[in-house]
């Protein structure tokens, strides 16, 4: 946990809702990105209709609401490389990672090679990795 | 131990905020810190001067209010989601040339980066919410 004078924790962001139905999952994005700058070790989770935050071919004209699906692809960017998909989720609603953005993120030690993100869990799998984290935000 | 809180949903509507002002206040009984309490999304309405709840009723902005006073607890409205919902203090009223201010006494107003750094500086983070 300690690097040095900085503390480094695991901080992980979990995503529950559906994207447009509320604000949580906007205003749970906008929490990553300040986040991303504060050099803490970051994952998100997608679970339950928050799978419906990755989905491609996202169009909100009809509901007159901002589209910002399209943020979810510069996480990468931000150096957010862990975003944690749970099956059980996807299957309950018919979906598969097929049906979801192709996140990815270059890796810095193995020369920018271009990485996916997506990492599909299992419920139980899921567990264990919130049981490791220090954080968890549930939006 | 050093506690950081976070409250996701408005008074009254939900039960987050009375559970949250709740936690807090057996927190601070038994002897632990509240590093601070951020509030965010509908969770910014916790700190309006406006509620006018029936007599018989809680006013929950006040009890953070006094809660604030009495422990000296930091209580802080995410910036962007209190602009979105109309929850102002004196500065942001008159930067942003509105005609009143509508933040009760013990809040104060900040960014996201409160909200992160009451993970890494606190013990533990306990998220109220839905």
């Amino acid at each position: 946990m300690e690097d040095g004078d900085q503390v480094i924790k695991k901080f992980m962001y979990m995503n529950r809702k559906a994207p447009y139905g509320t604000i949580y999952a906007w205003e749970s994005l906008e929490v990553v990105l300040i986040a991303a700058a504060f050099d803490q070790d970051i994952s998100l989770v997608f679970a339950d209709d928050g799978v419906y935050q990755l989905m491609k071919d996202q169009n909100t004209e009809e509901v007159g609401m901002k589209n910002f699906s399209k943020t979810y692809s510069a996480l990468g960017d931000y150096d957010i490389k862990k975003i944690y998909i749970e099956q059980e989720s996807l299957e309950e609603r018919g979906l598969s990672l097929e049906d979801l953005q192709d996140l990815k993120y270059e890796d810095e030690d193995d020369d920018w090679a271009e990485k996916d993100s997506i990492i599909l869990v299992s419920r139980a799998e899921l567990a264990k990795v919130i049981d490791e984290q220090d954080v968890v935000f549930s939006f | 131990m050093k506690y950081g809180i976070l409250v996701n949903e408005g008074p009254y509507t939900h039960q987050a905020s009375d559970s949250a002002l709740a936690f807090t206040k057996a927190a601070l009984e038994k002897g632990h810190e509240i590093f601070r309490v951020f509030f965010y999304h509908d969770g910014v309405n916790n700190g309006t001067s406006l509620a006018i709840p029936p007599q018989d009723d809680r006013h929950i902005p006040n009890q953070w209010s006094e809660l604030a006073k009495e422990h000296n607890i930091d209580l802080v409205l995410c910036v962007a989601a209190a602009q979105r919902r109309g929850l102002l203090d004196e500065s942001e009223a008159k930067r942003n040339s509105k005609a009143a201010s509508n933040m009760i006494e013990g809040f104060r107003i900040s960014g996201l980066g409160q909200l992160i750094e009451a993970g890494i500086q606190g013990d533990r983070m306990v998220v109220f919410g839905d």
